[in-house]
């Protein structure tokens, strides 16, 4: 089987690859930013006072967490469309689809993250004079983030594995496209090995860096 | 300065204050002692508004902490507090933590603020620390980075809960005499500890507080001087033999 193993195969494809690998590393920087910009916005709602802004936040984590990211993706492919008005092509859906599946996840751990900073820094900071927003940004969000560093990454290995299930509605990310030309070229195993071994390794390296950070920073 | 009338105060179904009536009038030291779950904590937040409280007033220099219409963090800028486990923020520097609420809330200017911060980190004998986070500091240091941090507001009552109970005994005393010095200075003060000597040394009256209740408010003379009644005999001579 591996006899004929064919490297000229897997240089030919490379640049169709590299497109890919674009594709899939936009989607998870997309989502991982857009997952934590909107994470957050949740999480404070769902710590919020107001009932209205909590129980809106713990419906829509629920929603999307309890349904598989595929069938967010393929939704958002019809529905977004359908909501504007117009076509905004398949990548403009799967990064909202990848960002506000995202964010639900984000949402928990960042929700936990503020949890974790104790009431006295909290009293601290408003018994200084500081609003409840200012003591929330400048004190409880940076020393929560600091503390989230490591399930926030971790989280985004999972991310970057996940944008592969585009290929659902078509999007050319790198397992996609290794697909794509494994199909055409018939080259199945020179292209899903290389597939396997990137994404492998690309984990892998991120993986240990997260445990170093953590090491380092005895998070 | 600070008067306190009537207040009580339920968690659930618990209450934790009963009734409590004292006050702090302007340059007076008020110490505050009792034994652990008696509400100390408690009254002491009630003062500037981190706990919310169900009966009575509290006014600070004329200003009814408990109203609606209560500017809740202008008031709080006034009044500084100094934490039994210090709170410096740890992911700041010392300077930072001393200068964040004067650039956020009274709006100095960065070198205004740095320069003020400067100053007192002289007064509190750590001039030296001021680039250092608050992990890199001694118990001792840290407490007198959070006394400095809470001056730097100019704050017109300065409230204490048990500043030095977490400290290691050697370190104590470079607290302490922070904070005697600032008593002598004018400073109007509430002070929940258990150091009596600090008590005898600056306070105007002793509090002592017992399941909610204030049991005992009395001149410091009186209160070192007769023999207490009860409860308060019995804590005394506890805390002061140990
Ligand atoms: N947030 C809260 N919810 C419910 N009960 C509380 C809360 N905070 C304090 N208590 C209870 O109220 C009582 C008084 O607490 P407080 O912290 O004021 O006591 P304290 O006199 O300061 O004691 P210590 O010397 O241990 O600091 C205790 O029984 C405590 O368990
Ligand atoms: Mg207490």
């Amino acid at each position: 089987m591996f006899a004929d193993f064919d490297f000229q195969v897997i240089v030919e494809a490379a640049p169709i690859l590299w497109r890919g690998m674009l594709i899939t590393l936009l989607l998870t920087a997309v989502a991982i930013v857009g997952g934590i910009l909107f994470g957050t916005v949740l999480a404070l709602m769902r710590l919020s006072r107001f009932m209205v802004l909590s129980v809106f936040s713990g419906r829509y984590v629920d929603a999307f967490r309890s349904t598989p990211l595929i069938l967010v993706i393929f939704w958002f492919y019809f529905a977004v469309p359908y909501v504007v008005g117009r076509p905004i092509g398949d990548l403009y859906s799967v990064l909202i689809a990848f960002t506000l599946f995202e964010a639900a996840y984000y949402c928990e751990i960042i929700r936990a993250g503020i949890q974790s900073i104790r009431q006295p820094q909290v009293h601290a900071g408003l018994a200084l004079g500081l609003s409840q927003w200012q003591t929330t940004r400048s004190i409880v969000l940076p020393q929560a983030f600091r503390n989230m560093v490591p399930v926030i990454l971790t989280q985004a290995i999972v991310l970057f594995q996940d944008t592969s299930l585009v290929y659902v509605v078509g999007l050319k990310d790198f397992l996609t496209a290794a697909d794509l030309v494994a199909t055409r070229d018939n080259r199945v195993l020179e292209l899903y090995l290389t597939a396997a071994v990137v994404y492998f390794v690309l984990c892998f390296i991120s993986s240990m860096w997260v445990k170093r950070l953590r090491r380092q920073y005895a998070l | 300065m600070i008067e306190v009338e009537n207040v009580s105060k339920w968690f659930g179904d618990f209450q934790v204050l009963d009734d409590c009536s004292t006050q702090v009038d302007k340059g007076q030291v008020v110490v505050v002692c009792g034994p652990s779950g008696s509400g100390k904590s408690t009254l002491v937040k009630c003062v500037n508004g981190l706990e919310p409280f169900q009966e009575g007033i509290i006014t600070v220099n004329g200003v009814s902490v408990g109203a609606e219409d209560t500017n809740l963090p202008k008031l709080r800028s006034q009044i500084g507090m100094v934490f039994q486990n210090f709170e410096l923020f740890p992911h700041m520097t010392v300077l930072e933590n001393i200068c964040l609420s004067q650039m956020k809330v009274l709006k100095r200017e960065k070198d205004e603020a740095e320069e003020r911060g400067m100053k007192l980190l002289d007064r509190v004998d750590l001039i030296d620390q001021a680039a250092k986070h608050p992990a890199h500091l001694s118990g001792g240091q840290a407490q007198r980075v959070a006394i400095a941090r809470a001056l730097a507001m100019d704050p017109i009552a300065m409230l204490f809960d048990e500043p030095t109970s977490a400290l290691d005994p050697e370190m104590i005393n470079e607290v302490l005499d922070v904070m005697v010095t600032l008593a002598q200075e004018g400073m109007t003060m509430m002070v929940i500890t258990h150091e009596m000597g600090f008590a005898k040394q600056v306070a105007d009256r002793v509090v002592f507080m017992d399941e909610g209740r204030i049991e005992d408010d009395a001149g410091k003379d009186e209160f070192f001087g007769e023999p207490r009644g009860g409860r308060a005999r019995l804590f005394l001579s506890k805390i002061l033999t140990h």
